[in-house]
């Protein structure tokens, strides 16, 4: 006791300046410049990867979304025996064009042009397009017209500098012919089995109508559930017991929900396959316990002093909880519905268990009707053997990404809105 | 000397030092609420050992004690602010008017309505500075038009004299006012629901002196037109804005009565001890 007091007293004078308190100081700068070095390092390498996949997937993907065309030339007075413009107007105008046999007329101008081979430069559905051109300027039935024709799938692929042999030497002899044009159809077709034909429209509107469906279930269940769970639901072993479920819930690897639906929507309820009503149900049993976590953190960031200040001046239980625990919650609450919508919409496994991998040609009309979403699209496309389909899957991925970007800054957006500061 | 204890005037009187007078007196002006032997339970420990106060409409009744003494337990009893811990459990008698407030057919909004209550902590809702004043008359539907809600609103914050301070941006969030501004925010906030009784639960703890200097002179203003009852750690502000003070310690009452009394002449040691600042 004695000796410990004296020794205290005796102690020297601290040296900052000595040899070991200045190594000591340099160590600790080191040691702070190679932490900052290391994050540096290791943001530069995800934006690196980021950068890397996007210039890979729109550089393939962009010419997914142009075609190779031939011209035809179309002596429509010639072929059509007269037929004038006034024909293909108003009411009957459909079953007047129909009655004029396109389809013919446009399979003998490529004959006369390319020879009796030539049909096979052309993709099948070219004639359409001619079709909805005359409907839209009938003039040009009673004139001699140029159409641009899509080509054949090799074709196109060899001229975008990517074909077999046989193709390209296709293509050096009608290298003088061949255009590039903006590819329409990709965006308001569905799926076909001619690559030039397909188009991303029928699986766009099957994630939309599905979206729909998981949000309109899986948000006001989640976020009632997370209100109930933090501020009604007495704390026990019960309530532990569902926060443990829900955690697990959201940990579940989401094939086993495709499962789940398949065994409860389409056996037990006997909803139809394929369907996005079975898909959207079965994304939101995916993306409610992610919802109700998120939902639960963030009305239990709501300061309590809000809650006393509302109870305080005669607001009953519920008045709290609308008024102001919600409101102030919202922001957060959203951002964890942006993050499980996102990750619904990029869902695919438990979709195919559902049907949904069907080949769909026409988009769905109803929430009952077969469908299939982007991600599937991507995936069946991606399994094709036709190299025509390729850059198909880059474009269908692009899509899927503005979609995704669409709807993740629409949520910011709301979730900037709503944002209070206190 | 009877006469002088039953006019109201005579709290403050220097005669009142010196007189004897009881701590529950009949001539405060009418009485508000009284609690009886009321216990209070957090799960296994009591909080609040077999505490009876009586409030009185005319007197500011102040709350001392060291730090977890159980006096804002005690008063979040008095708004029944303490059922929403499920573990509190609250036995005696505390009555409004009369009515005890623990009865079964008592309705708790309404209570709160009538029992203000104003925090330690300045918490204005996030919303405009018009819209956290008009947020209880709206729930409660005091206000048939809009022109009465304007006029509750101007009347509460004259009342708590911060009208002069807003009344140009009363469509500013009340959070970015200053500590002492949103406080007294918070007093109109809870006038503006006409209760009958204020409570405060050291209202001036996170305040500083000019701010706080505001409060107290608030609290003056507003004596006799609500009973008010306030917690606080500062003795000094004891002294300063109450007529009645009540010494807690340990769960206990330890002493109540005259402000002046229990400050100049204690009947108790500890209250004695505490307020030379021996312990606390």
């Amino acid at each position: 006791m004695n000796s410990s007091a004296t020794m205290t007293g005796k102690r020297a004078p601290t040296d900052w300046h000595s040899d070991d308190m200045q190594r000591r100081i340099r160590k600790r700068y080191a040691s702070e410049r190679r932490f900052k070095a290391l994050g540096l390092a290791a943001i530069i390498l995800s934006a690196s990867f980021l950068a890397f996949l996007l210039v890979v997937m729109v550089g393939n993907g962009l010419r997914g979304f142009t075609q190779t065309e031939l011209p035809v030339e179309i002596d429509f007075p010639a072929m059509t025996g007269g037929a004038s413009a006034n024909q293909f107007t108003g009411p009957n105008g459909a079953a007047n064009l129909q009655s004029l046999g396109v389809r013919d007329i446009v399979n003998a101008s490529i004959e006369i042009q390319y020879g009796e081979e030539g049909k096979e430069l052309f993709s099948g559905g070219g004639w359409q397009s001619v079709s909805s051109q005359i409907l839209e300027n009938p003039d040009i039935v009673e004139t001699k017209t140029t159409v641009y024709l899509p080509a054949e799938s090799e074709i196109d692929v060899a001229y975008k500098g990517d074909g077999s042999a046989d193709a390209e030497k296709m293509v050096s002899t009608l290298d003088d012919k061949l255009t590039t044009g903006f590819n329409w159809n990709f965006l308001s077709n569905s799926d076909a089995t001619d690559p030039m034909q397909v188009g991303i429209w029928g699986a766009l509107k099957g994630s939309l109508i599905t979206m729909f469906i998981t949000l309109a279930i899986a948000f006001p269940v989640g976020v009632f559930s997370a209100l109930y769970l933090e501020e009604y639901a007495p704390k026990n072993r019960f309530t532990d017991l569902i926060e443990v479920s829900i955690n697990n819930l959201a940990a579940v690897p989401s094939i086993i929900f495709g499962l789940l639906g398949l065994a409860v929507f389409l056996n037990i309820f006997g909803l139809p396959r394929s369907a996005a009503l079975v898909g959207g149900l079965t994304l939101a049993l995916m993306t409610m316990p992610v919802i109700v976590i998120s939902g639960r953190n963030a009305v239990k960031a709501v300061p309590p002093s809000i809650r006393e200040a509302a109870l305080g001046i005669g607001a009953s239980q519920m008045q709290v909880v609308f008024h102001h625990v919600l409101p102030l919650a919202l922001p957060g609450i959203l951002t964890g519905t942006i993050i499980g919508m996102a990750r619904a919409l990029g869902e695919t496994a438990p979709l195919l268990m559902i049907g949904m991998r069907a080949f769909i040609a026409t988009p769905p009309s109803g929430i009952v009707e077969p469908a299939t979403v982007l991600p599937v699209q991507i995936f069946l496309w991606s399994d094709e053997v036709n190299r025509g389909f390729v850059e198909k899957t880059s474009a269908a991925i692009i899509v899927l990404l503005v979609f995704l970007l669409t709807m993740n800054a629409l949520a910011i957006y709301l979730r900037n809105r709503f944002e209070t500061r206190w | 000397m009877t006469e002088l204890i039953d006019s109201n005037s005579s709290i403050e009187s220097p005669n009142m030092t010196a007189s004897t007078a009881p701590a529950i007196s009949a001539g405060d002006g009418p009485l508000k609420m009284t609690t009886r032997n009321v216990d209070v339970f957090y799960g296994d420990k009591q909080a609040i050992k077999d505490v009876s106060i009586d409030v009185t409409m005319d007197n500011v009744t102040a709350f001392i004690g060291p730090s977890g003494c159980g006096k804002s337990t005690f008063l979040r009893c008095m708004n029944r602010m303490n059922d929403t811990i499920p573990i509190a459990r609250v036995t005696g008698e505390i009555t409004l008017e009369g009515e005890d407030i623990y009865a079964p057919d008592m309705d708790v909004v309404q209570l709160r309505a009538r029992v203000g209550m104003v925090f330690q902590k300045p918490n204005p809702f996030p919303k405009s500075i018009y819209d956290n004043i008009a947020y209880g008359p709206r729930i409660h539907g005091l206000a048939n038009s809009k022109d009465e809600l304007d006029n509750i609103v101007e009347t509460s914050l004259q009342r708590a004299g911060l009208w002069g301070e807003v009344q140009d941006r009363l469509q500013d969030s009340g959070t970015a006012l200053s500590g002492g501004q949103q406080q007294r925010l918070c007093i109109a906030r809870a006038i503006a629901v006409d209760p009958e009784v204020i409570l405060m639960d050291e209202p001036c703890s996170a305040l500083d002196p000019i701010a706080t200097a505001k409060i107290e002179e608030l609290i003056h203003e507003l004596r006799g037109k609500y009973a008010i009852v306030i917690v606080t750690h500062n003795m000094q502000q004891a002294a300063r804005v109450s007529q009645r003070t009540a010494f807690f310690h340990l769960g206990t009452l330890v002493e109540y009565g005259v402000t002046s009394e229990i400050f100049t002449n204690p009947t108790e040691e500890r209250t004695r001890d505490y307020i030379t600042g021996r312990y606390g």
